[in-house]
């Protein structure tokens, strides 16, 4: 988590305004208000999670990324973050277009599907990946869209989307992501952070 | 109920025009205040009451000798802190606990002022109030604070006076009254009037008291401050003090038996015609037409930060008109937080003991007073 949050914060300038969606308990809102800007708000499904964050003194909104982004103007922010999330949404298309409307920049991570650790439990096992940060069950997991860091790198092309840093987690150990190195930081990270821009 | 209440009051004496066209000048605004302001006077939250509350927001009320409206919120130890906070509140204009209103007595006629008081609206209410805030020399308010119409009131300070408050928490209100609340409030007024010692609001003179149409009145908007799912857990089919049917239309259900003490005690605080003026001033509160439209318009000049709160179970003002208000705030891009908050206690849940609420709001107010007392904002 810590590793992560460094990298977030270390890809936002000072001062700027950031919109962090699905800022669950506001962790992350916290450590950026610490180190990087005040100027920071959060939306958030779960009432307990809003009501957590609100006792802390964070400015978050209760609401559906989904539905609920299209009430902030375009551009209102210098960066939208969207934390490990994408996955749970109905339309991460959806999602990600409403983020690039909203944001002048956003920062997207993703746990990664294809990190070897995870392929291995399906081809040995024959059961659906559970690991340390795919904690749950296919029954009751709340991932309804994973992807790869290769999907999502696939993805952004398709789209015309701008890349403009993409990120290897491994551990804690961080690395740069690009063409030459595409199949083998899928294959070897288990998120991979990505700054894209429309 | 103008019982010489020994309530503290300034005399406003800048004339003030009210959105009727009348203007008025010298009028009382009773208030009533709690802890100590600091010496940077950075510490004064302003409450605004609802419909039917008054400046006693905490401790006893000196007229109902009852707890304050607001005692689970304001009060030592109190989610807001009044060891922490200078906390004032108003009785609105048109009420009848001290402030201006239609039971003040005209000095040249020696009469209780009736239907001659003019029509006042929240915007009136709010400009009065400021008044008081120059009065007590608060340059900037912390917080302005109230649920319902006292939301109402929070939204329309923030509208006139942009650079007075740094924070703004309307809780359970709207921005303007739909047609389902103004509806209720014309079956209460409506009740009111229809008794015949409504006497077209000149009562005093008689020595009379519509209180048979403002018990009816209370009971049917205290119908709507509950939820059918509160309503029916509490008290369902029970019967009141029998085993059976009567047969006949006493208060054989429980239900019944509690509309009407909650009437019965009501016509021993409150005034009819007040009853009638304010709810008009409620009917009449439209914040986006006030800004052509366009509510966020409403707050385009301020810098104060927002926190909206609503209740699941609150269908006088629900959700969707909470809402409305954040998504104006958003689209102009200002500070503002908002949670819904679960509870089956109706609309009256900003009122009542709702831990999660009680929880959010005073863990919000403190951790926003330390940032902000740390920015020297």
């Amino acid at each position: 988590m810590k590793e992560e949050f460094n990298i977030i914060s270390n890809l936002i300038e000072e001062n700027t305004r950031v919109l962090d969606v699905g800022c669950g308990n506001g962790d992350l809102m916290k450590f950026l208000q610490q180190n990087k800007t005040k100027d920071i708000r959060g939306l958030e499904i779960s009432k307990e999670k809003v009501q957590n964050c609100l006792s802390k003194g964070l400015t978050v909104i209760e609401g559906n990324a989904e539905s609920d982004l299209k009430q902030f103007p375009k551009s209102s922010f210098d960066y939208v973050i969207l934390s490990q999330t994408l996955q749970a949404f109905l339309n991460p298309e959806l999602v990600i277009n409403e983020l690039l409307k909203v944001g002048k920049k956003v920062i997207i991570t993703i746990p990664n599907f294809g990190y070897w650790r995870v392929r291995l439990q399906l081809l040995f096992k024959g059961t659906m990946p559970v690991t340390e940060n795919l904690p749950h069950e296919w029954y009751n997991t709340p991932n309804l869209h994973m992807c790869t860091i290769k999907d999502f790198y696939n993805f952004c092309s398709s789209k015309n989307i701008k890349i403009f840093k993409s990120i290897a987690l491994k551990k804690s150990r961080i690395s740069e992501i690009n063409k030459s190195n595409l199949n083998y930081k899928n294959l070897d990270s288990h998120l991979g952070i990505f700054l894209i821009e429309s | 109920m103008n019982k010489n209440i020994d309530t503290k009051k300034i005399i406003i004496s800048n004339p003030l025009k009210l959105d009727c066209g009348k203007e008025i000048s010298n009028f009382p605004i009773a208030y009533e205040t709690y802890g100590e302001l600091n010496r940077e006077k950075s510490n004064a939250i302003l409450v605004f009451h609802a419909l039917t509350g008054d400046q006693y927001v905490s401790g006893k009320n000196p007229i109902t000798n009852k707890d304050g409206w607001w005692s689970y919120v304001v009060g030592e130890n109190k989610p807001i802190d009044t060891n922490k906070f200078f906390v004032i509140c108003a009785n609105v204009m048109g009420g009848c606990m001290g402030s201006y209103g239609p039971s003040t007595i005209n000095e040249s006629t020696g009469k209780q002022i009736g239907t001659d008081f003019p029509i006042i609206t929240i915007n009136d209410m709010v400009n009065a109030q400021y008044e008081l805030i120059k009065y007590l020399e608060i340059e900037k308010l912390f917080a302005v604070v109230g649920g319902s119409m006292g939301g109402m009131q929070v939204l329309q300070f923030v509208a006139n006076f942009p650079d007075k408050a740094k924070l703004a928490i309307p809780i359970a209100c709207t921005s303007s009254h739909s047609a389902q609340n103004i509806a209720f409030n014309e079956l209460g007024r409506q009740a009111i009037m229809a008794d015949s010692k409504w006497e077209n609001g000149f009562y005093s003179n008689y020595k009379l008291n519509p209180d048979k149409g403002l018990a009816v009145a209370r009971m049917a908007a205290h119908i709507t401050y509950l939820s059918e799912k509160g309503l029916q857990e509490k008290f369902g089919r029970k019967l009141q003090d029998r085993d059976s049917l009567r047969y006949g239309f006493e208060a054989d259900f429980q239900i019944e038996s509690y509309l009407r003490y909650q009437g019965s005690v009501f016509v021993d605080r409150f005034d009819a015609n007040s009853y009638l003026y304010i709810t008009r001033a409620m009917d009449y509160f439209d914040l986006s037409k006030q800004h052509k439209g366009n509510l966020s318009d409403a707050f385009k000049k301020t810098k104060t930060k927002f926190f909206v709160i609503s209740f699941t179970s609150d269908w006088l003002y629900p959700t969707s008109e909470n809402r409305e208000i954040v998504m104006a705030l958003n689209s102009i891009g200002a500070d503002v937080g908002f949670v819904e908050i679960e509870s089956d206690k109706g609309h009256d849940s900003f009122l009542l003991d709702v831990p999660s609420f009680l929880k959010t709001l005073g863990d919000y107010i403190n951790s926003t007073y330390k940032v902000i007392n740390e920015r020297r904002i």
